[in-house]
């Protein structure tokens, strides 16, 4: 402290008014390091404009860019039972709790909507990775098995759009019991004869991976996202060994056959319409077209083939 | 014989009497006597610390390895038994052992972790840590018996899904997802024992049954103690308190509506007389095959899907 920080400063600053000033209107790109303008980030749907690294985004930010014209209606989750095991670590888990939900401003790390994509109908749930990792707790099940109902009810297509590290340790056995729940869930809706499609965005890992979100009929991923079952650091301590570079990435699993594609998020919108149009049978902007029932006769088939 | 941490003034006792044993050919009556006198002792003593067992010291009699394995129960209780390998896409995955045989007379479909019981054994099963082939030959096995209407029955012991790149690169999470859809979707009987360890993605892969034991001293985890330890108390020795926090117990998986029915372990747990805990959980199998039999198998899958969408229900008081 001296004369200059304790009196001329404030005095200074008094003179003229004083102006909230928000600290995240840079991010840095966690490849290439850029600083990036948040308005920036946000027209270019968070991809660094630089390195072409996709970004972790916003649920919101998400379903502004899925939904067409960015209309949807988000749709409340029912509240189930918080803290069945009383779990403490070095912090309470409902603390914990409190402060993802002060953070977020959400309940828990999935959230809900439907609209329409491509003008096919559509429910999404997508996972907040800033809750808790995304993590899968009763909440999160609660969520995915809402948004299967609401697609059964609606007639509708389900995208689920994860970003998790899996299942969520302080709900305990009932954490890993939501790998059964959910994928009851999501079998409902393809027996129903819905499209079932998976978003796999950077991370998606362990339990929420080895249950619905490798059971869609289409996976599509976004460059460079992580998914995999085993995390990269226990892999390495079992088999003491670097793993090899691009290892559980998109790409990789694009190359071993998991995933149907890897999409760059400018593209994602119209490649969800484009192949939930086909799917649903519809046109381009989401008309039904006719099916059609009596074959001409030119497609009957040959005899003896 | 491999005693635990725990059981060390067991075993002091247990040394006394083999040194007493080899005494006694010098004909002392008071040996005999003596001996007894200890035997009593070391039952008190063994009544008083499995009687009351703490999460972790269940942990560790769960993965003893004195404890009787898959292979131990399909050899005591399956008659004709026939092993199936293969996931026809790949390999032979001897982490998960299958294959038909006949439990008190009904055929049957047994599929079942084995960790193995000496080191060529363990290396040759993984240490019971299946790789994508093994969870696929599981879901193999699970649609045969779908298709012959044969019960299937599974033994759960695992410490979990094996981590590695192989298993990475050939869809370890899909092959897990897919066998619990499985096990979710047949219309046969589907019973699970957990007889060990439950360890976490790799065991639900197999346990998502109509009915589901668990043995007295058995543990059922989304993830392993130390494990949790490690990312919540960012320290391995916390082992033991998060062993305490998951409530990975079968008492307390039994309050939360996830398991069915606790099998009563012999005295000192299932390692010190697997003849009696085979034989124990061979009723308990017994009795619930017998029920689910006589449901109709559209019913047996509509009841066990919506056993799990209620999974979450019910919390611990």
């Amino acid at each position: 402290m001296n004369w200059l920080t304790n009196f001329v400063r404030p005095k200074i600053q008094s003179l003229v008014r004083p102006r909230e000033v928000p600290d995240n209107l840079w991010d840095k790109c966690p490849q290439c390091g850029h600083m990036i303008f948040h308005r920036d980030l946000a027209k270019t749907l968070w991809v660094c404009a630089h390195c072409d690294h996709h970004m972790r985004m916003s649920v919101k930010a998400r379903l502004d860019m899925l939904f067409d014209g960015a209309a949807y209606q988000r749709i409340e989750l029912p509240k189930g039972l918080v803290d069945p095991l009383k779990f403490r670590d070095s912090k309470r888990y409902t603390d914990r709790l409190k402060d993802s939900q002060a953070k977020t401003n959400e309940q828990d790390a999935v959230v809900v909507a439907h609209g329409r994509v491509g003008g096919v109908p559509v429910v999404v749930a997508a996972f907040n990775f800033a809750f808790m990792g995304g993590s899968m707790g009763i909440a999160v099940g609660d969520g995915i098995v809402a948004a299967a109902e609401l697609a059964v009810l609606q007639d509708a297509a389900l995208i689920v759009v994860p970003a998790s590290g899996g299942a969520r340790m302080q709900e305990g056995i009932l954490s890993l019991m939501q790998m059964a729940r959910t994928t009851v869930a999501v079998a409902k809706v393809r027996e129903k004869g819905l499209p079932f499609i998976v978003l796999l965005t950077d991370p998606t890992t362990g339990g929420v991976s080895a249950s619905f979100a490798m059971l869609g009929d289409i996976h599509i991923a976004e460059p460079g996202a992580v998914i995999g079952f085993a995390g990269a650091r226990v892999i390495e301590t079992t088999i003491r060994e670097k793993l090899p570079p691009g290892f559980q990435r998109a790409e990789y699993l694009l190359e071993n056959g998991m995933v149907d594609m890897v999409v760059h998020r400018h593209k994602l919108a119209e490649t969800l319409g484009r192949t939930l149009g086909l799917l649903r049978h519809r046109g381009a902007a989401g008309q039904l077209l006719p099916i059609a029932v009596d074959l001409p006769d030119s497609f009957e088939a040959e005899p003896g083939v | 014989m491999n005693f635990l941490d725990f059981e060390k003034p067991i075993a002091e006792l247990e040394g006394k009497i083999e040194e007493l044993r080899h005494l006694s050919d010098s004909d002392e009556i008071n040996i005999a006597e003596e001996i007894n006198r200890l035997q009593v002792k070391v039952d008190r003593l063994l009544r008083a610390s499995y009687g009351k067992l703490t999460p972790w010291q269940k942990t560790q009699v769960a993965r003893h390895p004195d404890r009787p394995h898959a292979s131990d129960y399909i050899e005591r209780l399956v008659s004709d038994f026939t092993p199936l390998a293969g996931d026809r896409c790949f390999a032979e995955d001897k982490a998960i052992l299958g294959g038909l045989g006949r439990f008190r007379g009904q055929s049957v479909m047994v599929i079942g972790h084995e960790k193995g019981r000496d080191t060529e054994s363990r290396v040759r099963h993984n240490f019971g840590m299946a790789r994508p082939e093994g969870y696929r030959k599981a879901r193999r096995l699970m649609e045969m018996a779908d298709h012959f209407s044969i019960p299937v029955i599974t033994f759960v012991d695992t410490a979990g899904a094996y981590p590695g790149v192989d298993a990475e690169a050939r869809g370890q999470a899909e092959a897990i997802a897919r066998s619990i859809e499985t096990c979710l979707d047949i219309r046969v009987p589907l019973l699970s024992v957990i007889i060990g360890e439950g360890g976490s993605g790799g065991a639900i892969a197999l346990a998502a049954g109509n009915t589901i034991l668990m043995l007295e001293h058995s543990i059922y985890s989304v993830i392993s103690p130390e494990g949790c330890a490690s990312i919540l108390w960012r320290s391995g020795d916390a082992a033991k308190d998060a062993a305490e926090a998951l409530h990975l117990t079968a008492q307390d998986l039994q309050r939360l509506a996830v398991i069915d029915d606790i099998v009563p372990e012999p005295l000192g747990g299932a390692h010190r007389n697997p003849e009696l805990a085979i034989t124990s959980v061979a009723e308990h199998m017994d009795r619930a095959l017998k029920s689910l039999a006589l449901v109709e198998g559209g019913v047996l899958r509509a009841r066990r899907r919506d056993k799990f969408l209620e999974m979450g229900k019910i919390g611990l008081p």
